[in-house]
């Protein structure tokens, strides 16, 4: 088989501009070299800031935010394409190399037709008539799986869901015919359902049109369904590069294997249902325009547990937490902490009601100050509910960075300067400066890498056990579920569908809604995706 | 002018809040139908709450139109309290002003009673609105004229003068805001910056002494004063304004053009345009198709409010270069008290200012692909 892509010794720097340093160049990425032949599927794999996006661009010879290939070589079918001009780059952008971003919902311009937009690269490179593209963007269309695949094109992006956006998305970078499609975490801002029909369709597609691919992920079960073969990256080097049943099944590098063992961990249960710390009783809430968004929501959670609300995006899981904050009074029913009944607002709450629950959210970036340092962040529950000041504030917030982790160098620093690690540890800080008893965990990690992630959720466990705090924890990921729940309610569309011990909520006999959730969740396994297309296949043909 | 000049505020504000509300389709037909109902313009037809929600939610966009209108019709009756109020309270009047030291208590009481000031505020301002609302703005105290007839020369002299320096300046600013953006940082986007820059920040009485000491005293090539006349040819009205328009121009152009490289900057840094590069689309047509269809809301609200200002705001330019528009108008009525007059400008003027601003909340209504195609 010849190569198709064969990149040699590559090498990417960008020029960092640090607010108050002298400008330096920083290596984002450093001597990876890998080949791709016709047809055939390369993973790149690693947390964010590894390169991996860089190195999926650099294929379009394109570099983000000032990242410039300062090294090594780009070779599509023997060409260097980074010795080509500005002419033949643009020649090679959207007819040879195409790429499939992220989030799609960005990635489509809200001005233009979904159709007008697949076929306008194909038009633009003449490489066919309008004729001939919007033929071949119905194929596309229907191979995809996409609703109505002959009227879908006249569509705005606003007007269609977010898993069809992303295979519209991968329908538009099919359409002119490349050799080479850059899928960049096509599926990681999709829900699970959501995501294993787009994963199938992607691989579908793929196989159909004999396209190479470089598919990017964080999420190594994920590319083990679609990649011949992985490349393991961090902090912009080659950690691993093998064939996917190798990485998966025999990683050599500690690395990789701690990527691979990472979704494994699991702790028992609780017993004691007893003294409920909160008991949701029959709550329903919907917000201004008279749209119903929770419906009859009834749950407990004893004192020093967690209890993990799981579902997907619109599923009500957040509304729920603004429900029990105050910030949207419930419609219907009560709300009951600690044996007393809480005020259904915000306002009416006492300050000392509303100090002993605290929340944690899932962009620990946009809910901190950015002006504000470490010291003062953690400072302000502590001087707000309690009073204190001075010193003795000072040695509270160095106790708390201490209770974190993280220590005293962090004191003056500013979120800006933290990782989104630390960024989260210090929103677990200050949610816990304020003693709460409860502390709502509105999807905490998700924003983080998976290894960060671990660390995150084992510094909420250790807290537990030392505070005697408990938790609500939201979140769409049934392996933290497995790894931190004592309890475990599933929602979908504003219902609760279960709610239970982990235990039980978690084993089967399921409900129809939960079943297709457990089994939508991408195993560390290879063939795991055809397994569960050919199960439902079955199944609809058993209907 | 303070008076016509305050009203474009919440205006300004409405359009905004109603565009953002307008990314949830569902919440913004529901917030609206409240304060509109009552508005004038939503007629017998769909009397009641209920039937106006119904036709808001089987029709977003005219409901967001309509609400619209309602809310600039509802605002121009306010600002005419307004300006029926703060000229009511205005110390001194036309009576001792004419009758200057000559003034006996009789003879002021006499001229008082002639124009009718003695009668109650609220029976003069509907009179004064009545007859508004019907084109007539009363005669004007100083002349004896009608007040209609000398705005109708007068603002047809304004328009004609703002008409031709905003053909000007709009074209010109917007290809400019977008050459600068092509050229980002490189030399022609700091040329076109630093002399947009240079063009706003000197005043525009200077900036026009200038340009009649180089063009019309130096070079003799354009005419000056720029007076134009009943029975005035038309090219050489033309050449009459020559000078003033180009003030005006200079005065607007980098407002906008700033205004459009900016949003246009805005929309560059968005994923989409990141989509367009990679498709391997030349920079004109990504400029061209993929930026600037999502930069009209902002481009448009800018242009907006320098039209109302080439309407509105051209009193020094007017009195620099004796054109006989709306600004000289007034600024005249003001010095001798003649009250007609001055209400009568004031109420056109902030007629001009919110009739643009809505307008230019209706573009960005029309251009937004959300509320035009709701899902």
């Amino acid at each position: 088989m010849p190569e198709l892509l064969s990149v040699n010794g590559l090498r990417i720097e960008a020029t960092s501009y640090a607010p108050g340093e002298a400008p330096k160049t920083v290596t984002l990425v450093d001597g990876v070299s890998f080949s791709v032949e016709k047809g055939k599927v390369l993973g790149l794999i690693g947390e964010s800031g590894a390169g991996k996006s860089t190195i999926g661009l650099s294929a379009l010879a394109y570099g983000r935010g000032g990242a410039r290939i300062t090294g090594g070589e780009v070779k599509l079918n023997g060409t260097d394409i980074l010795a080509l001009g500005r002419a033949g780059i643009r020649g090679l952008r959207g007819s040879k190399v195409c790429y499939v971003a992220q989030s799609a919902a960005a990635a489509f311009n809200p001005a233009h037709r979904l159709g007008e937009q697949v076929i306008e690269a194909s038009l633009r490179h003449g490489i066919m008539s309008r004729a001939e593209a919007e033929k071949r963007a119905l194929h596309l269309f229907t191979i995809l799986g996409l609703p109505n695949p002959e009227t879908f094109g006249k569509r705005f992006p606003h007007q269609v869901s977010g898993g069809q956006l992303q295979r519209a998305m991968t329908a538009m970078a099919l359409c002119p015919n490349p050799e080479l499609i850059v899928f960049d975490e096509p599926t990681t801002a999709l829900d699970v359902t959501t995501q294993i029909d787009v994963l199938a369709a992607i691989k579908h597609a793929i196989e159909e049109t004999h396209t190479a691919a470089l598919y990017i992920t964080h999420d190594l079960a994920v590319v083990a369904q679609i990649a011949d073969d992985i490349m393991v990256l961090r902090h912009g080097k080659t950690v691993e590069y093998g064939s996917t049943r190798q990485i998966i099944e025999a990683p050599r590098e500690d690395y990789t294997r701690a990527l691979v063992s990472v979704r494994q961990t699991a702790r028992p249960e609780a017993v004691d249902q007893s003294s409920p710390v909160l008991t949701i009783d029959h709550v329903s809430a919907s917000y201004g325009n008279g749209f119903k968004v929770l419906h009859d929501i009834s749950l407990t959670l004893p004192k020093g547990q967690t209890l993990a609300i799981v579902g997907e995006s619109g599923s009500g899981k957040s509304t729920l937490a603004r429900v029990i904050t105050g910030l949207l009074p419930p419609t219907e029913g009560r709300i009951r902490f600690d044996g007393a009944e809480l005020p259904r607002t915000l306002k009416g709450r006492s300050k000392e009601q509303l100090r002993r629950i605290q929340m944690i959210y899932q962009m620990a970036d946009t809910a901190m100050n950015p002006r504000q340092t470490v010291r003062e962040i953690i400072g302000r529950p502590i001087s707000f509910y309690e009073g204190i000041h001075g010193a003795k504030k000072t040695e509270r917030v160095r106790q708390l960075l201490d209770q974190i982790e993280m220590g005293d160098r962090f004191l003056d620093r500013y979120p800006a300067e933290l990782s989104g690690g630390q960024k989260q540890r210090v929103a677990i800080a200050r949610a816990l400066a304020a003693r709460p008893e409860l502390i709502l965990c509105d999807e905490p990690t998700s924003a983080l890498d998976p290894l960060v992630a671990e660390g995150i959720l084992k510094l909420l466990l250790k807290l537990q056990e030392d505070t005697h705090v408990s938790y609500v924890f939201i979140t769409h990921d049934i392996a933290i579920v497995r790894a931190i729940a004592d309890s475990v309610a599933v929602m979908h569309r504003g219902r609760l569908v279960r709610f239970g011990p982990k235990s039980t909520a978690l084993s089967p006999p399921f409900d129809d809604y939960t079943d297709l959730l457990l089994k939508s969740v991408p195993e560390m396994e290879i063939g795991w995706l055809e397994k569960v297309l050919a199960t439902r296949r079955m199944e609809s043909a058993g209907n | 002018m303070a008076a016509a000049g305050q009203p474009a505020a919440p205006v300004h504000d409405a359009a905004t809040g109603g565009l953002a509300a307008g990314g949830i389709p569902p919440a913004t037909p529901a917030d609206p139908s409240a304060p509109v109902s009552g508005s004038p313009l939503s007629g017998p037809s769909m009397s009641g709450p209920n039937a106006w929600r119904r036709f808001v939610r089987r029709h977003p966009l005219a409901g967001l139109i309509l609400q619209r209108l309602g809310l600039s019709v509802a605002l121009l009756f306010a600002v005419s309290v307004m300006i029926f109020g703060g000229i009511e309270a205005l110390p001194g009047d036309f009576a001792t002003t004419y009758l200057g030291q000559s003034a006996t208590p009789q003879a002021v009481a006499n001229i008082r009673a002639d124009l009718g000031l003695d009668r109650p505020v609220t029976t003069r301002y509907f009179e004064w609105l009545g007859g508004a609302l019907q084109g007539d703005f009363g005669t004007s105290w100083a002349s004896r004229n009608s007040v209609s007839e000398q705005i109708g020369k007068r603002l047809g002299n304004s328009l004609f003068l703002a008409f031709f320096a905003a053909l000007v300046s709009i074209p010109l600013a917007v290809g400019l805001g977008m050459l600068a953006v092509q050229y980002r940082n490189r030399l022609p986007d700091k040329i076109i910056n630093i002399v947009s820059l240079a063009a706003i920040s000197l005043p525009e009485f200077f900036v026009g002494y200038l340009l009649i000491m180089v063009f019309a005293v130096q070079y003799g090539v354009a005419t000056f004063p720029a007076t134009v006349y009943d029975g005035m040819g038309f090219l050489d009205r033309l050449s009459a304004i020559a000078l003033p328009v180009a003030t005006l121009v200079l005065v607007v152009l980098a407002h906008m053009m700033r205004m459009t490289r900016a949003a246009i900057l805005n929309v560059m840094s968005s994923a989409y345009v990141e989509t367009a590069e990679l498709k391997g689309l030349s920079a004109f047509r990504i400029i061209a198709r993929h930026a600037a269809p999502n930069a009209v809301a902002p481009v448009v609200n800018v242009i907006a409010l320098n039209l109302a200002y080439l309407v509105v705001g051209v009193v020094v330019v007017e009195v620099v270069f004796v054109y006989p528009g709306m600004g000289q108008y007034m600024v005249d009525a003001v010095t001798v008290r003649d009250m007609p007059v001055v209400q009568a400008c004031g109420l056109i003027f902030a007629a001009f200012y919110i009739f643009l601003n809505m307008a230019a909340d209706i573009i960005a209504i029309l251009a937004n692909p959300r509320l035009r195609h709701p899902r």
